[in-house]
């Protein structure tokens, strides 16, 4: 104790005593305060805590901290793992920015990432899983099934993505996405979750014979022959009509200039 | 200024300047330009002959499954020739003859003199004592019986012109359009003897603890199964039904339609009240059912009440129940005529928004 009070108006006395009250105070301060990291629930498998992590750093500050959903992007218990597949997948999920629909483009994500982000959701209520490959596969199909798959087509979803699933808009700037190009499974996961305005089709009232028909009918009309060139986005008249207005008519009104024009003069 | 006799407001403002004097064209003026005008028409026309005999020789020589692609642009190769060819040759005529009337012809500005289009007074004069003698000379006067005959068969003539409107179909009369355009598939449908709905195109019957909230199901009645041909169109063109699930805390039910729908599954015509198009393009979020042809929008959480577009009545909604094994039935036709309006529809019990 002698040491201590010989030396108590050392110099550097004052300014320890300051860090050694600081890091009391700290230490205190974390063994008194709860941690907000919620940590991993028990019963979660690798899979699921791997995906549990990736969900509180990339999705959790739209959906909360546990999928409850925020005024900023809705509830995630009950989805289930094809939403999860579809959305992260497709790279709609995480959007870029607000707005009235969330584009498809490149996921941020692995596959692996993926599927460990679907495994989580999934553990948060019951919902659609992640389907087969053999589920959607359509390349069995026989022709007959593939008519058929272009029947329930017209009749469940023509309305909106247009009758060779080009798409169309919706109002306020919501628009149905083009079908070419898509992934089966995500075709089938669409169906199954209804992301954003699209309803959902039930596997009981559209079976998984009925999807796996209507994907059939989707990859044969994108790989249709083309037979007449410039299919100008396969929109119908809207731009056959701007092309034959702006391209047609402005070049015969180029070419009446040029007939009626005077060369020039010889003196 | 102020004169204004005739003459004066007849004259024009400035005084007729006559026609361009005639010059020549710089090409025809200059003898080797010209050659080498008349090189670029031949040049035009040998490439037009040219042209149409490759797309004879495409026509037959290139085999119809051969495909190009050039990024989106994607056709059959037999197509790509032959339309290319035979256009250039039509073009090529063309270029040929412009140039040559261009370059080669004179473009002077020539007066055309015209003589006023009536005859002659002495011809007017014969025509008309030509005309009055053919008069005289049938007695069209005097013989009133045949005036009168030629009229009766002529106005009989047109009678049947007329009768075959009448093929246009039968008469609209209250009790044909009770039968006929007022009446669904659905009015076979008693509480003792419902209808199961079914999926449109698969036929299979719906139930209800299939459809999941914000699901749409485009179905039909089971009756619809049994008719072909055109029939089937005419059956379906007035039974096609959506079924949606809302839920029920987010949508608006009237009072007198409480018992129209299964815990949020409602009922809809699928047929626009505009011009009955078929409509399913259902915003599961907004519950606005829209259609594709004029853009009405219709609410389907609040009655199917018209929210936008040139629709003027609300869509019609169908009762429906649950039977024992948990399918959907309906039970009664729907209370209103659905699809597009005509002359005589009594539009005073169609659903307005606030009713109760």
């Amino acid at each position: 104790m002698k040491y201590l009070s010989i030396r108590r108006r050392h110099p550097v006395a004052k300014p320890l005593i300051l860090v050694l009250a600081l890091f009391l105070v700290g230490a205190v301060y974390a063994l008194v305060v709860p941690t907000t990291q919620s940590t991993a629930a028990p019963g979660l498998s690798q899979q699921e805590a791997d995906g549990q992590a990736l969900f509180q750093v990339s999705c959790s500050s739209c959906h909360g901290l546990n999928g409850e959903g925020t005024s900023q992007g809705p509830s995630l218990v009950g989805v289930g793992a094809a939403a999860v597949d579809f959305q992260v997948g497709t790279g709609r999920m995480p959007m870029a920015k607000p707005g009235a629909q969330a584009p498809r483009k490149k996921s941020e994500f692995s596959a692996e990432e993926t599927a460990a982000l679907a495994a989580y959701v999934a553990t948060l209520g019951p919902g659609p899983a992640v389907p087969d490959a053999s589920v959607v596969d359509p390349s069995n199909l026989t022709e007959e099934e593939i008519a058929r798959g272009g029947d329930l087509f017209r009749t469940n979803c023509s309305a909106c993505h247009n009758i060779s699933g080009q798409g169309g808009a919706l109002p306020d700037g919501k628009y149905a996405p083009p079908l070419t190009g898509v992934e089966p499974t995500h075709v089938y996961e669409a169906m199954r979750t209804g992301p954003q305005q699209m309803p959902v089709f039930s596997k009981n009232v559209i079976t998984d014979e009925d999807a796996q028909q209507i994907i059939g009918y989707l990859q044969t009309v994108s790989k249709e022959n083309q037979g007449g060139g410039l299919s100008l986005g396969n929109l119908g008249p809207v731009t056959e009509g701007l092309w034959a207005w702006v391209v047609g008519i402005g070049g015969l009104a180029i070419l009446a200039v040029w007939v009626t024009s005077k060369g020039a003069r010889s003196k | 200024m102020n004169d204004n006799s005739p003459n004066e407001l007849r004259r024009p403002p400035v005084d007729d300047p006559g026609p361009e004097t005639p010059t020549p064209s710089w090409v025809s003026a200059n003898p080797e330009l010209s050659k080498a005008a008349q090189r670029r028409v031949v040049g035009a026309f040998g490439l037009s002959a040219l042209s149409a005999l490759i797309s004879v020789v495409a026509y037959f020589a290139i085999p119809l499954h051969i495909q190009v692609e050039l990024g989106s642009f994607r056709a059959g190769l037999h197509n790509v020739v032959f339309g290319t060819t035979m256009g250039l040759a039509i073009l090529l005529i063309g270029i040929g003859s412009v140039t040559w009337g261009r370059n080669l012809m004179n473009d002077d500005e020539i007066v055309q003199e015209r003589h006023p289009p009536q005859s002659s007074d002495e011809d007017r004069t014969e025509a008309l004592a030509q005309l009055s003698e053919g008069v005289r000379d049938s007695g069209v006067a005097r013989r009133r019986f045949i005036m009168g005959s030629l009229g009766g068969a002529l106005g009989l003539f047109a009678l049947p012109l007329v009768v075959t409107l009448a093929g246009l179909g039968p008469w609209p009369v209250p009790s044909r359009r009770r039968a006929t355009i007022e009446r669904t598939l659905f009015a076979e449908a008693t509480p003792q003897a419902p209808i199961r709905l079914v999926n449109d195109v698969t036929f299979r019957p719906v139930k209800a603890s299939d459809i999941e909230i914000g699901q749409l199901v485009n179905a039909q009645p089971e009756n619809v199964q049994h008719l072909e041909g055109v029939e089937l169109q005419q059956a379906k063109a007035k039974s096609s039904i959506i079924l949606v699930r809302m839920d029920p805390e987010t949508i608006q039910v009237p009072e007198s339609r409480r018992d129209w729908q299964v815990s949020g599954i409602l009922c809809y015509s699928k047929i626009c009240t505009h011009v009955g198009c078929p409509i399913t393009l259902w915003e599961q979020q907004t519950h606005h059912l829209l259609c594709p042809c004029h853009q009405s929008t219709f609410d389907l959480g609040n009655s199917g009440v018209v929210v936008f577009g040139p629709a003027a009545r609300s869509l019609p909604q169908l009762k429906i129940g649950v039977d024992d094994e948990g399918y959907l039935i309906a039970t009664e036709d729907f209370r209103v005529p659905v699809g597009p309006s005509y002359f005589e529809r009594d539009s005073r019990n169609d659903f307005q928004e606030g009713d109760a």
